[in-house]
Parts: structure tokens; C-alpha cells; sequence
């Protein structure tokens, strides 16, 4: 316990104020991947069930989108969002102005419009490997396209894709650290504050990347309760 | 007509370097993973936790978190080291860790790390009485893993290692934050300089989805040359 707290006696860098800018840029990191799972979800699960549409004029559009925003990367469409949206003629008199020049929602919208696309593909291919009897089945119980997308196919599609949609979560929580090249202070923007401050790339670094590991252990922990939870019925009886 | 405002000639010069950097450290990323699939199958502990730590540490770090790192750590570890020579024996030689070796390093340790359990999983789906029947025929340790497990293992590892190398093609944008002059960074400055960011940045999106489209070109060739002599319905 003495060494234990004499590693801390004499060090200048975890003070309260680097603390306290480590905590805020925590904050920033959870709001913004929060954030964008949140509407990137609610955008793709409409964009992944029209995916599955025969009709071209429906599902080629959606394809040109995911095919975009998954063959490139999240950096250049940050930069496309974050600068691109300033250059539009005549937006800074409009009232999208006010949110557009604050960096955290450009960077948001990047974010969102990323994770919708890898999430729409998730939602596609679980609803693509339904079982063909399972979708019989309820056709010969009379529901129509509607009844059975909600009572069959989302519900076992949930359950399919659930493991590829907790890899996508920490697949956003690993990008999210992209957003402190403009100009955000997220964990990984105090991160670099720090560093530039003191010059201690070690503690400044190991430390975020500290925090990181925990959180990635923690969402993977959750889904592997969440999991458990919903597959209950495919374990064997014990 | 597209006017890159002379930009045009450095912008392609920064996407050979992207595919160098990408290149490169997939080579590293490809000896670690191999390196870290074996250790992770090794009966000695030290190894295997060794590996073990690895691939789950990387995994669980941000990519430019570790990037920054190693950039500024290990210069910082570099400029004790030749002070240290210094002291020692008056040796002065100075150590720089230039962006290009950083980004690649970084990128291929990284990568490393998903190869390894991409390997991983291969070897496990290599028939057990393959090798059985390996021994049997008197075949060293060496000789069933160059002759039997790993070109069976490269045909389960292929679709996993295309996957990776399609993630590891867009991770390079990365290497733009460290101040490497790759196509990303050199569009977004002209981009900053003449005030049109569509102008510069559109087509290194789309020269990304044109690396990824050869890229699965490539991929599903080798997929097919791999498994020949496999049963396809």
C-alpha cells in the first residue's frame, strides 16, 4: 500500500483538472457513440428490411449507400461532413448554421450515417438467412407481409444478428476516437491535450487506452448477457 | 472535366503511398498473426498467454489511441535509448521514428492481432485425422505444419484474412493524423487551401472503393485457387 500510494505522491499528471478533463472527454466519448447507435439503429432497421425488397428502384439506392459508407473510410467522411457541409452556398444564413459549426455534429452525423450502413447490412443478412419453413409457416397461418416481419422475421433476425451488431458497438466505440482530429475533446482529445501539456505520451496514452479496454469489456460482457438471455431456448437441457 | 487545381499529380503519389503503407503492414500484420496462431496452439503456457494478452489488448484499444502511442512513446523511448548509449559510450547516434514506420508498425501490430484469431480459428478447422495421418506416415512436427495443416489452413483463413485486409485498406487514413502525407491528408489540405472540400475529397473516397473492389477481385481468385481439390455444390 506505501509504494502503492507513493507511486501517486510524486506525480504531477493525474492532478484534478487532468482529471477532470479526462472525465469530461469520457463524457463526449459515451454521448457520441450513444448517440449515433442510437439513430444509426433507427435509421438502418427500416433501411435493412427495404434492403431486402425485390424491387431495384428500392433496394439498389440502399446498396449504393452502404456500399459507400462501408468501402471507405470513417475519417474521409468525417472530413467530407465536417468541411464539406460548411462549403454548401448560403447555409451559414440558415438555421442549420447554429448546430453545423459546432464540430460535435458534424462529426455525429458522420458517425450516424457510418453505423447505419454496417448496421443495415447486419439487419439484411439476418433477415436473408430466415428459414425459408419458418416464413411457409406463417404464411399458411394467413399473415400477411407486415404480420410476418414482425412476429417471424425480426424477432428470430434479432437474434441472428445480435452478435455482429455487438462487434459493430465496439467497432463505433474504437472509431469514435477519430473524433478528436476535429478539434473534439473526447477520451482520446484529452488524451492528446495531455500529452501536449506535459509531455508524457505514456501516461496520457496508456491511460485512455486503459479506459477504453475497460469500456470494450464491459459492452462485450452486456452482450454476451443480453445473448444469453434471448437464446435461452437453444440451450441444452442440463 | 474534374479540376484538381494541380493537386492532382501530389494526391496520386499520396494513394501509392496509402498502398504501400497498407502493403507493408499487412507483411506484418500477416508474420504476427501466423507468429500469435501458433503461440495461442502452443502446450507451453508462457506463450500462450503471451498471445493471449495480445490479441486482447490490441482488440480492445482504439487504433489511433495506439497509434498516438506509439508515435510519441516510442520516440520518446528511442531518444532515452540513445541518451542512454550516450552515457554508457559515448556513442551519438540519434534514433528517429519517422510516420511511415510508425503508421506501418502500428498498423501491422495492430492487425496482427485480428489476424492471429483469424489463423486461429483456421487451424482448428483443419481435419485432426489429416495430421493424424501425417505422423503416421513418420512426418516431423515441421513437415505436417508446412505440408498438411497450413495450405489446408489457408483456405478457411482466406474469406477472415479479406475481411481483415478491407478493414486495414481504410484504416490507413489513419496514418494522415501522424502528419504522413498520404492521399487523405494531402486531398484535405488542398481541400483547406482552395475551399472545396467535394472537389478533393469525393475522388479519394472513390479511389478507396476502387482499391476495395480490386481487392475482392484479387481476394476471390485466390479463394478459388485455394480450394481447389475442395467439393463445391
Amino acid at each position: 500500500m506505501e509504494a502503492f500510494l507513493s507511486l501517486f505522491a510524486d506525480n504531477s499528471i493525474f492532478n484534478p483538472v487532468t482529471l477532470m478533463h479526462y472525465w469530461s472527454g469520457f463524457v463526449t466519448t459515451i454521448q457520441l457513440v450513444f448517440l449515433s447507435l442510437v439513430i444509426g439503429l433507427i435509421i438502418a432497421l427500416p433501411l435493412g428490411i427495404l434492403r431486402t425488397s425485390k424491387n431495384p428502384f428500392i433496394n439498389k439506392p440502399i446498396w449504393a449507400y452502404v456500399y459507400f459508407f462501408r468501402g471507405t473510410p470513417l475519417l474521409v467522411q468525417l472530413y467530407l461532413i465536417y468541411y464539406g457541409t460548411a462549403q454548401i452556398k448560403g447555409i451559414q444564413e440558415t438555421i442549420f448554421w447554429n448546430i453545423l459549426s459546432e464540430a460535435f455534429y458534424p462529426c455525429l452525423i458522420a458517425f450516424v450515417l457510418n453505423t447505419a450502413a454496417y448496421t443495415t447490412e447486419i439487419i439484411r443478412g439476418a433477415i436473408e438467412a430466415t428459414p425459408k419453413g419458418e416464413i411457409e409457416a406463417a404464411k399458411a397461418y394467413g399473415m400477411n407481409a407486415w404480420k410476418r416481419m414482425l412476429r417471424i422475421v425480426l424477432p428470430s433476425a434479432l437474434r441472428r444478428g445480435l452478435p455482429a451488431y455487438a462487434n459493430e458497438v465496439i467497432f463505433m466505440l474504437h472509431a469514435s476516437s477519430i473524433a478528436s482530429v476535429v478539434t473534439i475533446v473526447d477520451l482520446t482529445g484529452a488524451a492528446r491535450d495531455i500529452y501536449a501539456r506535459y509531455y508524457a505520451p505514456f501516461e496520457a496514452f496508456l491511460f485512455v487506452a486503459a479506459i477504453y479496454l475497460c469500456l470494450t469489456f464491459a459492452l462485450i460482457y452486456t452482450f454476451r448477457q443480453i445473448e444469453n438471455k434471448i437464446m435461452a431456448h437453444t440451450r441444452p437441457i442440463s | 472535366m474534374l479540376d484538381l487545381h494541380g493537386y492532382g499529380p501530389s494526391i496520386f503519389e499520396g494513394a501509392i503511398l496509402t498502398v504501400q503503407v497498407a502493403v507493408l503492414s499487412l507483411l506484418i500484420a500477416l508474420i504476427l498473426g501466423l507468429a500469435g496462431a501458433i503461440a495461442k496452439q502452443s502446450a507451453n503456457p508462457v506463450p500462450r498467454i503471451i498471445a493471449t494478452i495480445y490479441t486482447t489488448v490490441i482488440r480492445g484499444v482504439p487504433d489511433l489511441v495506439l497509434m498516438l502511442l506509439i508515435f510519441f512513446g516510442g520516440q520518446m523511448l528511442m531518444n532515452m535509448f540513445s541518451d542512454w548509449l550516450y552515457d554508457q559510450f559515448a556513442w551519438d547516434i540519434f534514433f528517429n521514428i519517422n510516420e511511415f514506420i510508425a503508421g506501418v508498425v502500428t498498423i501491422g501490430f495492430i492487425f496482427g492481432a485480428y489476424m492471429a484469431e483469424t489463423f486461429r480459428g483456421a487451424f482448428q478447422s483443419v481435419n485432426r485425422g489429416q495430421l493424424e495421418a501425417g505422423y503416421a506416415y513418420g512426418m516431423s512436427k515441421r513437415q505436417v505444419f508446412i505440408k498438411i495443416s497450413f495450405p489446408q489452413m489457408m483456405r478457411h483463413a482466406l474469406p477472415g484474412l479479406g475481411n481483415n485486409w478491407l478493414v486495414m485498406l481504410k484504416t490507413t487514413a489513419l496514418v494522415s493524423i501522424i502528419g504522413l502525407a498520404d492521399m487523405v491528408r494531402l486531398a484535405s489540405e488542398a481541400a483547406k487551401a482552395v475551399h472545396e472540400p467535394f472537389t478533393f475529397l469525393i475522388p479519394v473516397a472513390l479511389a478507396y472503393l476502387f482499391l476495395t473492389a480490386v481487392s475482392e477481385w484479387i481476394l476471390k481468385r485466390l479463394e478459388v485457387k485455394y480450394s481447389a481439390g475442395v467439393a463445391r455444390g
